[in-house]
């Protein structure tokens, strides 16, 4: 099991959250303007990276609230959380 | 010691060192790449073939899944391609000349919920209409099919009845593979191990050839069969796949006499359950919610589908867990499979199995064969087209696959 650690209430185990697919993620602006090819990557098309991923997370049983997290999908190790409406934390500096 | 141990029996396959080149490379050897390259020899003369595996062959999800086969889907287009998929089933054995224990028990589909009664008999009907074995069976008939379940009503979620198909059942998987590969190697592919593809030459919009872990490898086409991984090599080769990989795990318990005569599934408490023809118990459940990547998943989804099958399965309570594992599975946002050509020309994806593709193994390879040989779709798969995320025309499994593999 996972060890998730939620930005408001620590380290707590999986089975109290939800998961929310990839992170940042917009709605379209506009979208009557879509063509369907447009209109059905948004609703289908999603990033499957093997590797560090940008993903959302909820707090279901603990504060309820939403969260992003940077996570490796092979190691399933959590790098970093942070808040909605946050950028994405850039982990390469630092890294040789 | 080494002189007392008998001779090593005959190798089902060589294990030649890849060619320049080649009229197509198949890129995964799962069960799906080997059954391709099959049917790229046999039905359409392609010979001058290989499957380009990074690992061992048939080493993925081929050698971890619970080996479900059934073919009663809701929607026409796919009871089309997994009833194709079980005639194929019924001959391969003889065609191939190896006896891969593809036991017809029957599947049982398990209600629970007045919703559940309602969709299982919508799919049985449509499942007859579409020429699929398929019949609603009362409470008292699933005791009568396997007295081991608990039909009593006194539990959280009863059996309310179930689906039945007589036609479904088991295969042992690495079997299966060793089959397909044995042929394939007489019909002249080349079956490569350790070769893992990392890249695509093209030449303007069209694929030439991969790059890979033993050098550069030419070829006229280029199949994706690689389940799990898809996504990564579609990117690699510049164009993207509506799909996300999930970790999936199974489990078996020690072995036991006959205990359990059918394949026992349920949705609606998420477990499903048969007996190996050694005599384990097979289980498994859904998917791990989250993407990834690790063959691995969390125990406490282990744990949940064990509950279920002991609540079901009152005599489990005494089994022990032997062994669990996970594989990594590719599912799309309406349950079905992706057999098609790709934005670029000569390469094309047999992939979005996710769960349920060891059943699909004979209809994957028949028909992305075709596709892969012709560079269009068979009718089988037409319907299973990449373009189907932005026509709209969705082909909604989730009510027939969700756990249901
Ligand atoms: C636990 C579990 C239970 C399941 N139960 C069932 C069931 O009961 N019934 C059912 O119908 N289905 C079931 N499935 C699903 C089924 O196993 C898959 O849909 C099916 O095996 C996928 O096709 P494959 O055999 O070709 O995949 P795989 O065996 O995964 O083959 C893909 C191959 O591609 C290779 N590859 C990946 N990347 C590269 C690269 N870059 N270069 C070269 N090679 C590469 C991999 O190493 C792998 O060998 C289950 C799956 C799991 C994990
Ligand atoms: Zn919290």
């Amino acid at each position: 099991m996972l060890m998730i650690p939620c930005p408001d209430c620590g380290p707590r185990d999986e089975t109290e959250f939800g998961y929310g697919g990839q992170a940042h993620v917009a709605y379209p602006e506009d979208p009557n303007q879509l063509s369907d090819r447009e209109w059905g990557e948004y609703l289908f098309y999603r990033e499957n990276t093997r590797g560090l991923f940008a993903e959302r997370w909820v707090h279901t049983a603990g504060c309820r609230r939403w969260f992003n997290a940077l996570r490796d999908t092979v190691t399933y190790e959590f790098k970093a959380v942070y808040r909605p409406g946050e950028a994405r934390p850039d982990l390469t500096q630092g890294e040789s | 010691m080494a002189e007392m141990l008998p001779e090593h029996p005959d190798f089902l396959w060589r294990n030649p060192d890849p060619k320049p080149s080649y009229d197509a490379v198949i890129v995964g050897g799962g069960g799906h790449g080997l059954a391709t390259a099959y049917y790229l020899a046999k039905n359409h003369g392609m010979t001058n073939i290989a499957i380009l595996e990074r690992g061992w062959l048939a080493g993925g999800n081929m050698a971890r899944n619970t080996t479900i086969i059934r073919s009663n889907y809701l929607w026409d287009e796919s009871a089309a391609l997994y009833e194709h998929s079980m005639k194929l089933w019924e001959q391969l054995p003889e065609e191939l000349e190896y006896d891969f224990l593809f036991s017809q028990r029957g599947v049982m589909n398990l209600a629970h919920t007045l919703q559940d009664v309602r969709e299982s008999q919508r799919r049985v009907n449509a499942n007859v209409l579409n020429g699929v074995d398929a019949e609603w069976i009362t409470p008292e008939q699933v005791k009568e099919l396997c007295p081991i379940i608990n039909t009593g009503d006194d539990i959280r979620y009863p059996v309310m009845g179930a689906t039945y198909q007589p036609r479904a059942g088991i295969a042992k998987h690495d079997h299966v593979a060793w089959a397909f590969a044995r042929k394939c190697d007489e019909m002249g592919v080349d079956i490569i191990q350790n070769c893992e593809v990392t890249g695509f030459i093209k030449d303007g919009n069209r694929v030439v050839g991969v790059e890979t872990s033993r050098g550069r490898i030419n070829a006229g086409k280029v199949g994706l069969a690689a389940a799990g991984n898809s996504s990564v090599l579609a990117d690699l080769a510049g164009f993207r796949l509506p799909i996300q990989s999930h970790p999936l795990q199974a489990l078996v318990s020690e072995l036991f006499e006959p205990v359990h005569p059918t394949v026992v599934m349920s949705n609606h408490v998420h477990v499903y359950v048969s007996q190996a023809h050694k005599g384990e118990l097979v289980m498994g459940a859904g998917v791990d919610a989250y993407n990834g990547y690790g063959q691995r998943g969390g125990f406490h989804v282990i744990e949940e589908q064990l509950a279920a099958a002991v609540e079901l399965f009152p005599i489990f309570a005494r089994a022990h867990l032997l062994r669990s594992w996970g594989g990594t599975v590719d599912t799309t946002f309406d349950a079905s499979p992706i057999v098609s050509t790709t934005p670029i020309d000569e390469l094309y994806v047999n992939a979005g199995w996710g769960t349920g593709g060891f059943k699909g193994t004979p209809a994957a390879g028949y028909s992305f064969a075709h596709t892969i040989a012709t560079g269009s779709a068979h009718p089988l798969n037409e319907p299973f087209a990449l373009d189907r995320f932005e026509t709209g025309h969705l082909i909604d499994e989730h009510g027939a696959a969700a756990v249901a593999h």
